[in-house]
């Protein structure tokens, strides 16, 4: 069978606009295209129809089929300069957090070329040690290693010196003292060769070297770097420690061809020389930045207030900001298309792969009441999520077998394709970065029934409920802001929008208090905040820092966003749970079972008359596609304590979770073993309805499964009639009344 | 983590659990079925059983990881109509392997 693979860019666009697709099609000559408007999920057989609709337009065809490459792993490169090549003598040195040592040669710093076997090269040996090569292009190579393997997660001061008049080459490997008691000397080394290094007369490069190959690197190393030098003669040991500070002494001035300091432009892909010689250059791939330098102390854990220790890059063998892609065929989407999730269906050899992306309405304008909120900042956070199969403790918490189908195992195919927030590096640290510019195996409406597949639940609703909407995206939201909603009166979001940036979380705020509705038909959602990269469109930074629900949890002092220097972490943790915007907040989730709610004496409130209109049953939702009930994966309740308004009303809570549904740990101060929702009563979803100060109003399902409870019965049942309900009094302008206002 | 092996009170001689299971996969068990899952689900990755779904939503076939990183490897001639049916499949295989006895039950 055929691998096809693809993204598009960009992944929203109004009429007009044109979006291209990128495509990887492997065994295959040609690989077919069709654009289908996605209107419902390839769901169970107890699920209402997959509606999978081809769109005529003329990019649907056969298209010759080729191999694209992604180069993965992160470097940094300073271009070529006769001040590089130009070195007989030098000393190369930094300070370096190694994460993976002994496993292979990995590249420091240097101009080593692999493939003429050029240059001068400071690395970790295949051993863990440090290593010095040089070579001269022609044969020659020098190699001087220490013998000492690097401890991983350890600070070293490293340098290589070598004096092209005597032919010595030495090696310094010193331990930073540090608070543990772990056994560790300094190695000084040093040899004599004839070789001098030559042809090294291209980049200078960090974490990786220049190789062979389609994008000519390799050698990709784990773990920080700071504060490298280059000096063009052979520093004593006292210089070299010298050099290691934050400045450049006076003394040395002359000596240093280049003093690299990572802390400066944190925010972006420049790294700064502070030398006189300005040799600059960029990083590439999304390095972390923003990572704890070999100074820092603990009293600070805000780099925007403490960037001198904030010094260090960690690179990873498995960093990708994008693929980088040429573009196969385009999409100028027709004036008259109307606003809806659409893909591009690629089809070779018995492979298919879908490529989402959204129609908005014509820019400055909706043609509709309601806006669909797809939430492209979740499932980007989500892209690849390689854990999500391999984990050692998936089966434990999802109390099931982990099932995979042929897209799924496209991703261990391909480590090319990167990895989500929710993995750790190949070195155990977390993804903290992760882009929509590269193809996403869990992006689709077939397969697994989550987020955008899930989500397609309730498009299906909302399509069938005559209802008119416009589709806008996350990404939509950041940038145009509050303006965006203002078109809009009804909001209704997917079943998961976890994620938030600032921008978003204000534009959702000011529309609801100047009487927006908000149908927030999910679980877990406004939990994390993010940060939209200021100018690299698509890409994304989370923090896992303290407290929260976490895949990895990040280390202490790197809390905060490098893109915006942000806290990252949870909303509640920064003055805004979710629970003050739409009434409930993240509480529990399991994967087993899902459950039922009942509906409680506040339901029969005349202010919420309209919403059980029809619908005379205690039990809702004790059915769907998304296992059996609506009430279930994730979960978010009621808090007052957390911003829930004290006049919402909770019309309806589920109970009778499984095992499986564990308190979130922000909610377990004392490990108590009460825990599960077979035990704690707190374990439930709440389903809540409250008026805003606008006339606007907002109403929460609380749970993930909701979604699938939709169409049951060919949408003839309770929770149906009970959102439909809802979505017909949002859309109506009379503004809600706020009870007790007046008083 | 390491999920601890079978506690006291829990061995081949629980046709309880296994009835217990059967009779609902998925859901609310009891303490000790709950234990007696927590260690056969926390078994390491490797040569862990998975499902392949071989028809959206319909078909499942049993499969084993290998590799680094782990893919699943079809056991072919085991295909199940129901996630359910898949469970009680494994829930079988894994008594075996950690009580030393085949599970044998009305
Ligand atoms: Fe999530």
């Amino acid at each position: 069978m055929a691998d096809v693979m693809a993204y598009c860019d960009p992944q929203s666009a109004a009429p007009g606009e044109t979006i291209r697709f990128m495509v990887s099609c492997v065994g295959a000559a040609e690989y077919r295209a069709e654009i289908v408007r996605l209107r419902s999920p390839q769901g169970p057989p107890d699920a209402p129809p997959f509606r999978e609709e081809v769109v005529e337009t003329v990019a649907n065809g056969s298209y010759p089929g080729r191999r694209q490459e992604i180069q993965i792993g992160s470097w940094a490169r300073v271009p070529a300069s006769p001040l590089f090549n130009g070195l007989d003598s030098f000393t190369l040195q930094a300070m370096v957090w190694p994460t993976t040592p002994g496993r292979g040669r990995q590249a420091l710093l240097g101009t080593w070329s692999a493939p003429v076997a050029g240059g001068v090269g400071l690395g970790l040996g295949p051993d863990g040690d440090l290593e010095v090569r040089l070579g001269d292009g022609a044969g020659g190579i020098a190699t001087l290693a220490s013998g000492q393997p690097l401890q991983s997660r350890r600070w070293y001061l490293v340098a290589a010196s070598f004096d092209a008049g005597t032919g010595r080459l030495a090696l310094l490997q010193r331990p930073l003292a540090d608070k543990t008691f772990h056994a560790h000397r300094t190695v000084v080394t040093d040899m004599e060769t004839g070789v001098r290094p030559a042809a090294g007369d291209g980049p200078f490069l960090f974490a990786a070297w220049r190789d062979d190959g389609p994008f000519g690197i390799g050698g990709f190393y784990n773990g920080k770097i700071d504060r490298p030098r280059l000096a063009g003669r052979a520093l004593t040991p006292a210089e070299i420690e010298a050099l290691a500070g934050d400045a450049i002494p006076a003394a040395l001035a002359d000596a240093v061809v280049a003093a690299w300091d990572f802390s400066r432009d944190i925010g972006g892909e420049t790294i700064r020389d502070l030398s006189a010689n300005r040799l600059d250059g960029e990083t590439v791939n999304m390095p972390a930045r923003a990572m704890t330098g070999c100074n820092w102390d603990g009293s600070e854990h805000d780099w925007t207030r403490a960037p001198g220790q904030y010094g260090a890059i960690h690179f990873h063998d498995d960093d990708l900001d994008d693929a980088r892609w040429e573009a196969d065929f385009s999409l100028t989407v027709p004036e008259d298309w109307p606003s809806g999730c659409y893909a591009a269906r690629l089809r070779a050899d018995g492979a298919e792969f879908h490529v989402p992306f959204f129609v908005r309405a014509p820019r400055g304008r909706a043609t509709a009441d309601v806006a669909y909120l797809a939430a492209t900042a979740t499932y980007t956070v989500y892209t690849n999520n390689l854990a999500r199969f391999t984990g050692d403790h998936v089966e434990l918490y999802q109390g099931r077998l982990t099932v995979m189908d042929e897209t799924d195992m496209l991703l261990p195919r391909h480590p090319e394709l990167g990895l989500s927030t929710y993995d750790r590096h190949s070195d155990g640290s977390g993804v903290c970065y992760s882009t929509r510019l590269r193809p996403a195996t869990n992006v689709r409406p077939t397969g697994r029934l989550w987020n955008y597949c899930a989500d397609l639940f309730i498009v299906d609703w909302l399509d069938r409920s005559g209802v008119g909407y416009d589709v806008i995206t996350d990404e939509d939201l950041h940038r145009d802001g509050q303006e965006l909603l203002d078109r809009y009166r009804v909001v209704v979001t997917g079943s998961h929008p976890e994620y938030d940036s600032k921008a978003m979380l204000d534009a959702l705020d000011g529309w609801l208090r100047g009487g927006g509705r908000l149908m927030y038909l999910g679980g877990n959602g406004f939990y994390w905040r993010i940060a939209y990269h200021p100018r690299k469109p698509g890409l994304i930074e989370v923090r896992r820092s303290e407290g929260g629900l976490r895949a990895w949890i990040a280390e202490v002092g790197e809390y905060h966003h490098s893109f915006t220097g942000e806290y990252g972490g949870l909303w509640r943790r920064q003055n805004r749970a979710p629970n003050a915007l739409c009434g409930v907040g993240f509480i529990s989730q399991g994967f087993d079972a899902s459950s039922h709610y009942r509906r409680t004496a506040a339901s029969h409130d005349p202010r919420v008359a309209f919403m059980f209109a029809g619908i005379e049953d205690e039990i809702l939702g004790d059915f769907g596609a998304l296992q059996g009930g609506a009430s279930g994966l994730e979960l978010d309740c009621y808090d007052e304590k957390l911003g829930s308004p004290p006049h919402a009303l909770i019309v309806a809570a589920s109970e009778a979770h499984s095992n499986t549904y564990m308190l979130v740990p922000e909610e377990v101060a004392i490990p108590h073993g009460a825990s599960d929702g077979v035990q704690n009563a707190g374990i439930r979803a709440d389903m809540v309805f409250f008026e805003t100060p606008g006339g606007g109003a907002v109403f929460s399902t609380g749970s993930i499964a909701y979604a699938g409870s939709l169409g049951h019965d060919d949408f003839d049942n309770n929770i149906a009639r009970l959102t439909s309900n809802v979505l017909k009094r949002f859309v109506d302008a009379t503004p809600f009344e706020l009870p007790g206002a007046a008083s | 983590m390491t999920v601890r092996q079978l506690p006291p009170g829990i061995d081949a001689t629980r046709l309880d659990l296994a009835r217990e299971f059967r009779a609902r996969p998925f859901g609310a068990h009891s303490g000790d079925l709950q234990h007696l899952l927590n260690v056969m689900r926390g078994l390491p990755i490797a040569n862990k059983h998975v499902l392949v779904m071989t028809e959206p939503h319909r078909q499942w076939t049993l499969a084993e990881m290998t590799g680094q990183p782990p893919l699943p490897r079809l056991l072919s001639n085991q295909v199940f109509h129901s996630l359910e049916e898949a469970e009680w499949h494994v829930f079988k295989l894994r008594w075996r392997e950690l009580t030393g006895a085949p599970l044998e039950i009305d």
